[in-house]
């Protein structure tokens, strides 16, 4: 994707299109035990209407980055570098005010665990309408009718006497359902949605995974879809950036990188993962070893400890020298490209058929 | 349904139902009661977490239990490791009933049947180090093997895949895998027949549950170990088990060895739950799979459905759902030990259908909108 693009020099001349752009983030918490660099150097863009995926595993810094762009982190322990350019407005420097003006209303957040996301003591009718009175100061009649029509539109049943309801009266997927349409009521350019689906049942995962497929197409925002399910993300992403130890190690499309990866942790990631139509005779092929800690993250590649391809890459790059991720579509990885095409031909490939 | 289908019954895997049975269910039942009122508090309900469950392990067979949240599935589980007293049902163990069997009764088979536990933080106790929670399960027994019980462990922790010398360690010290490993060891540690695995992999990293899940086959596949699966994740029962349990709400609705359940469904559920599991297309040639979206959620196991308790979410229910219960049976079609609880049940093929099954109101009107638009 053209779109996908990694300022080097000239950070300010943002596209007309990326409507969101982060450039170098860098987010680090002081912890009793040191400094946690949680995101190291992240760039990336999102373009209006488009979905870009982030896969990672736990501590990946995945939804650091995204409690960042809400500015949600708690500003006494944690310190952010960088710049990240939403609609032209710098949010990194920007006031808590000024944030306050933007959350819920030009960006909004649906998160994993609705139960805990959502208040027990307010009506869910209550947690929806009183950020669009906030924002837009519509009246209360106007608000109610607003959130009754969301709370229909996301498939909630009865929306009118649900609207009274609290959230225990509500099974999960509803309480997905009504977190869609909290943060839509302001109809939001950006949506985050961080693990939306993990809690959910797998029947109830597709639903609201279409659902928000479907929604997209009419309010027409861009999302950014965190998970750690290659599945998941593939059905719903245009773009895709996997991330590993706080930064970002390939980039492109959905399509380019499920189908051709370039990046040995991306390789290690899809043939791990059994899928339904793969042969149940060959074992899986894991990737040794457990992911760094962000205390102490390993030198140069941050994967080159349980890499599997550190011995075809000359001297000792691997563990001294950083790579850096170029633009479009690209992989962070010391590997010439001949090399991947070749390892990824002749022993990742089979793998996966 | 269709005639076509009795073709390929004589291809089927011998080992579709195991000469020898180690653990048969029968009738399971579990229901767990709810009690209310005032002054004085009486049972005013049950949830019916388990209702009539049949099911059949062999020796040395991996069965795998999929389901979603709320089906039963790890009630199951802890009701044939008798963590949990059956309402109503038989288990036999080995051709011994040990339904209700007392304290003293279980003592030789508790060795027997062990299980692994979901979460790895908090199924290993944080005070004992990792020599300490391996053992026990010995002390307990009174069972001293050869060469001494440290002997033993150490040889357990290099089968799993850890470093011998970490007898000494305390579980903090090992990451979310690394405990699952002393877990796997921890049930191995009596030479069981029958391990329960109730979520053994769906607390990891996708990284990581490769590894674990590659132990477990291999530990079934070398040492001959029975597997109860119980799952979620209907990719990785696939690939551990021979054969699947599907579960809906207390109830088995098909039961089959792999093929049968994963190429050849029957029940409407099963076309559902394969239908949404998101899946990362590999190839452009790749068959297109159908697309089922069911409404709502799983109705709430104190008050089922009537009949069958699928019918309020199928889109092929008709009156004899709600007032008949189908039974679990080999339906026409259905190969050798492939049962199927449906009064009307799909084609065997999970290809895409020339419509779409979209039962959930809010997609209907999007996607009916977005065609006519």
């Amino acid at each position: 994707m053209t779109t996908l693009t990694k300022t080097e020099d000239a950070p300010a001349p943002t596209g007309p299109e990326s409507f969101l752009s982060v450039r170098d983030l860098k987010v680090q918490f002081s912890t009793e035990d040191g400094i946690v660099k949680a995101v190291d150097g992240l760039s990336f863009d999102v373009e209006r209407g488009k979905t870009l995926g982030i896969v990672g595993e736990s501590g990946s810094g995945k939804s650091v980055t995204n409690l960042t762009i809400l500015g949600l982190h708690s500003p006494r322990s944690t310190t952010v570098e960088g710049e990240i350019v939403l609609d032209g407005k710098e949010l990194v420097t920007a006031s808590e005010r000024e944030l306050e003006r933007l959350r819920g209303n030009k960006m909004a957040m649906i998160f994993q665990d609705p139960l805990t996301a959502l208040s027990p003591f307010y009506t869910v009718g209550r947690q929806l309408s009183e950020p669009y009175m906030k924002h837009t100061g519509a009246s209360k009649k106007e608000a109610r009718d607003r959130a009754v029509q969301m709370l229909e539109k996301v498939g909630i049943p009865q929306p009118k006497m649900r609207f009274d309801d609290y959230p225990h009266q509500f099974s999960g997927g509803m309480r997905q359902r009504a977190m869609i349409a909290m943060a839509l009521m302001c109809d939001p350019d950006l949506l985050i949605a961080d693990e939306p689906t993990t809690a959910l049942d797998v029947t109830v995962q597709a639903q609201i995974l279409d659902l928000l497929k479907d929604l997209q197409q009419e309010f027409g925002s861009a999302i950014i879809f965190i998970t750690h399910d290659l599945g998941v993300i593939s059905t719903m992403a245009d773009d895709l950036l996997v991330m590993y130890a706080g930064r970002a190690i390939e980039r492109g499309s959905v399509r380019e990188v499920m189908r051709e990866p370039r990046h040995p942790y991306t390789w290690g990631l899809l043939s791990s993962m059994p899928r339904l139509d793969s042969d149940v005779d060959e074992a899986l092929t894991p990737i040794p070893g457990s992911p760094p800690s962000l205390l102490n993250p390993p030198t140069g590649c941050p994967f080159h400890p349980r890499c599997a391809f550190r011995d075809e890459v000359p001297g000792t790059l691997c563990t001294d020298t950083r790579p850096s991720l170029g633009d479009g579509r690209a992989a962070a990885c010391h590997l010439t490209a001949e090399q991947k095409q070749t390892i990824f031909i002749d022993k990742i490939q089979p793998r996966l058929r | 349904m269709s005639d076509n289908l009795t073709l390929p019954a004589q291809q089927g895997p011998a080992d579709v139902t195991p000469a020898e049975p180690l653990l048969e269910v029968q009738g399971l039942t579990m229901h767990f009661p709810i009690y209310g009122g005032f002054p004085i508090k009486r049972k005013v309900g049950a949830v019916q977490a388990v209702d009539g469950v049949d099911l059949t392990v062999g020796v040395g067979e991996s069965v795998g239990l999929v389901g979603e949240s709320g089906c039963g599935k790890s009630t199951t589980g802890r009701l044939i490791t008798r963590l949990l007293e059956p309402s109503a049902g038989k288990i036999t163990y080995a051709g011994r009933d040990i339904t209700h069997a007392s304290r003293r009764e279980m003592a030789p088979v508790r060795s027997e049947i062990q299980m692994i536990f979901q979460d790895p933080y908090s199924s290993l106790n944080p005070r004992q180090t990792v020599g300490t929670i391996i053992k026990s399960p010995m002390e307990v027994n009174g069972i001293e093997p050869e060469g001494g019980r440290e002997k033993r462990v150490r040889e357990l922790l290099e089968l799993v895949g850890l470093n011998p010398e970490h007898y000494n360690r305390f579980p903090h010290e090992f990451s979310g895998g690394q405990r699952q490993r002393i877990g796997v060891a921890r049930a191995l540690a009596l030479n069981p027949k029958l391990i329960v695995a109730d979520e053994p992999v769906s607390a990891l990293d996708v990284s990581i549950q490769a590894q674990v899940v590659n132990l477990l086959k291999k530990v079934q596949e070398e040492l001959g170990i029975a597997f109860l699966f119980i799952a979620h994740d209907l990719a990785v029962v696939r690939h551990f088990s021979q054969r699947v349990a599907v579960m809906y709400l207390g109830k088995v609705v098909e039961v089959g060895d792999r093929d049968a359940i994963y190429n050849r469904p029957r029940h409407p559920y099963t076309h559902a739950l394969l239908s949404a599991v998101p899946e990362v297309e590999m190839d452009d040639d790749a068959e297109p799979r159908e697309r089922i979206r069911l409404s709502g959620d799983v109705p709430s196991p104190i008050h089922p459905p009537s009949g069958c308790r699928f019918r309020t979410r199928c889109w092929k229910a008709q009156d004899k759902c709600a007032t008949e219960e189908p039974p679990l049976l080999q339906i026409s079609g259905n190969r050798a030990g492939h049962l199927t609880a449906c009064h009307f049940p799909e084609e065997p093929t999970t290809e895409a259908r020339d419509e779409d099954v979209i039962l959930d109101p809010a997609l209907q009107a999007l996607e009916g909108s977005a065609d006519q638009g």
